[in-house]
């Protein structure tokens, strides 16, 4: 029994292991990609000036609310670094935008890090990250 | 498997979960809507006789999860009451006629949530659904709706919102007995390949954790239930064949005489219990 | 594409300059043009692409969609409100329908 379980367990991690390295469709970008593509190719800095509130634990992954701010910002970008393709969505702030503020609600397609990336007045870019953990439920119904 | 028991295949099922920090959410909480109070507490209906205590489903969810049916514009479940508003003013059908032709405002539904199912004049048990059927075909001439179409799900989330806060009181006895008597049954009764009762789960188990889900008491309280998983609102039907699927059993049709007893005894183990549609689950 | 409902909710300006919360919501599957139907083909890819909210005719905020926002777009953000007058909130389909909402500002 217990050889198998361990078995099962190898055997599981190997697929995983193998399915990261399957090759991308044409459509998709990976995570340095969409980065530079916001970024410019400069470097974004984790300078304390971006704040994400997300779950720690989501329990659904279809459903994640995330509110991103940084003061200051002309624009913030949310990244699923884990998800098939990692762009979720761009907020850039107006004339009247009372705060560099924004929540909506992002589908993620396992546990991975949410990346929020802000361009800054001076044209910097700053940078956080978050992990968050998608459950997989007991009871799908 | 020798010597591997029916107890040990839930055991091993909710042991799996200590690897995985739960999501779980303030049991403690009070759920206010609009400044109004919902009961998701209350003394177990006296036929119950393993639990002291009945529980709303939303105490189970995680905090993020409470916190978006607390808010009626957070709630995407309002979206599918809005639409069916909008319906119950439409004249369709041979008869010309609309919901609001007979029946005035939605408002007069009031109250038929608390009540549902319920045995119909010929001594049937029928569902929310059956009867806003049975008013599109024979009184406005319309065709029947499906069970789980947009229409239906938008009907009858505005109706039973119009019941939100009303405790939940399905009539168990007299005409309803029988239908009660068979919908226990099946509660109590283990079925599929994993031999699993709705008891073992939600009775023996509810507050524990399989895998990830925190078990509630499964309660129908909140029905409609608009479901993060679905991204939708769904039926009660809907989640019973869930339920009996996840138990690896033949599951029955939506609608079906099985299912519609089966939500009578269920619905009636929530008896105190706030209606809460449109409530919002993982 | 038929059927869909925005929703949006906004706090009321007691003066000029005022801080207001906003909140949106519209009825959309966001088909994501990464799943199959029950034959194996891909559903093709339909959502809200962008949505923006303006007040008077400036702007608020401006915001990119891609398919990673969930079914039913929600979004919230802050707004000042220098003046009465409107908001007017638009969300742009890729079928290229576009859909708007108003708020009016008053005090």
């Amino acid at each position: 029994m217990n050889l198998t379980r361990r078995q099962a367990l190898i055997t599981a991690i190997s697929a995983a292991a193998v399915a990261g390295f399957v090759p991308r469709s044409a459509m998709a970008t990976t995570m340095e990609e969409a980065m530079a593509a916001f970024t410019g190719g400069a470097e974004a800095t984790e300078g304390g000036a971006v704040i994400i509130t997300a779950p720690e634990i989501a329990e659904n992954g279809n459903t994640v609310p995330v509110e991103v701010a940084a003061e200051g910002a002309a624009r913030i970008t949310i990244f699923a670094s884990g998800n098939p393709n990692p762009e979720v969505v761009t907020f850039a702030f107006g004339p009247l935008a009372a705060a560099q503020r924004a929540s909506t609600r992002i589908r993620l397609a396992g546990t991975q890090d949410v990346i929020v990336v802000a361009e800054m007045a001076d044209g910097s870019y700053q940078m956080a990250a978050q992990e968050v953990k998608v459950t997989i439920g007991g009871c799908g119904g | 498997m020798p010597g591997y028991t029916r107890k040990a295949t839930l055991a091993v099922l909710l042991a799996g979960t200590v690897m995985v920090a739960p999501a779980l959410g303030d049991e403690s909480a009070e759920l206010v809507i609009d400044g109004e109070t919902l009961i998701t507490r209350a003394p177990a209906p006296e036929h119950m006789e393993n639990m002291s205590e009945i529980m709303s489903g939303w105490l189970f969810r995680s905090s993020e999860t409470q916190a978006v049916q607390m808010d009626d514009f957070d709630n995407p479940g309002m979206l599918y009451v809005d639409e069916g508003l909008d319906l119950w003013n439409v004249v369709e059908g041979e008869a010309g006629e609309s919901c609001a032709s007979c029946h005035g405002d939605a408002e007069s539904m009031a109250g038929v949530r608390t009540q549902m199912p319920h045995v119909n004049e010929n001594g049937e048990l029928w569902a929310m659904e059956d009867y806003i059927n049975n008013c599109r075909t024979e009184r406005m001439g319309a065709e029947a709706w499906g069970w789980e179409s947009n229409e239906m799900l938008s009907m009858t989330t505005m109706i039973s919102y119009q019941s939100r806060g009303m405790p939940m009181d399905v009539q168990i006895d007299g005409e309803a007995a029988p239908y009660w008597e068979q919908g226990r049954e099946m509660y109590y009764t283990r079925t599929g390949q994993l031999n699993f009762s709705c008891a073992n789960c939600h009775e023996d188990n509810y507050g524990n954790m399989l895998r990830a889900d925190h078990l509630s008491q499964g309660q129908i309280n909140g029905f409609p239930v608009y479901r993060l998983k679905w991204a939708g609102v769904g039926s009660i039907h809907r989640r019973l064949r869930g339920c009996i699927t996840d138990t690896r059993a033949e599951t029955y049709g939506r609608g079906s005489d099985e299912l519609t007893a089966l939500e009578l005894y269920v619905a009636s183990r929530g008896n105190g219990l706030s209606v809460e549609a449109p409530s919002v689950r993982n | 594409m038929e059927g869909v409902r925005p929703r949006v909710r906004v706090d009321n300006a007691t003066e000029a300059g005022a801080s207001v919360e906003v909140k949106t919501l519209i009825s959309h599957p966001m088909e994501s043009g990464q799943r199959r139907d029950g034959d194996g083909n891909l559903i093709p890819r339909q959502i809200i692409n962008r949505f923006t909210a303006e007040y008077n005719g400036e702007m608020v905020i401006d915001i990119a969609i891609d398919p990673a926002v969930s079914t039913n777009p929600y979004f919230e953000f802050d707004a000042t409100v220098p003046e009465p007058g409107s908001f007017t909130f638009t969300w742009y389909d890729d079928d290229g329908d576009v859909y708007t909402a108003t708020d009016d500002q008053s005090w």
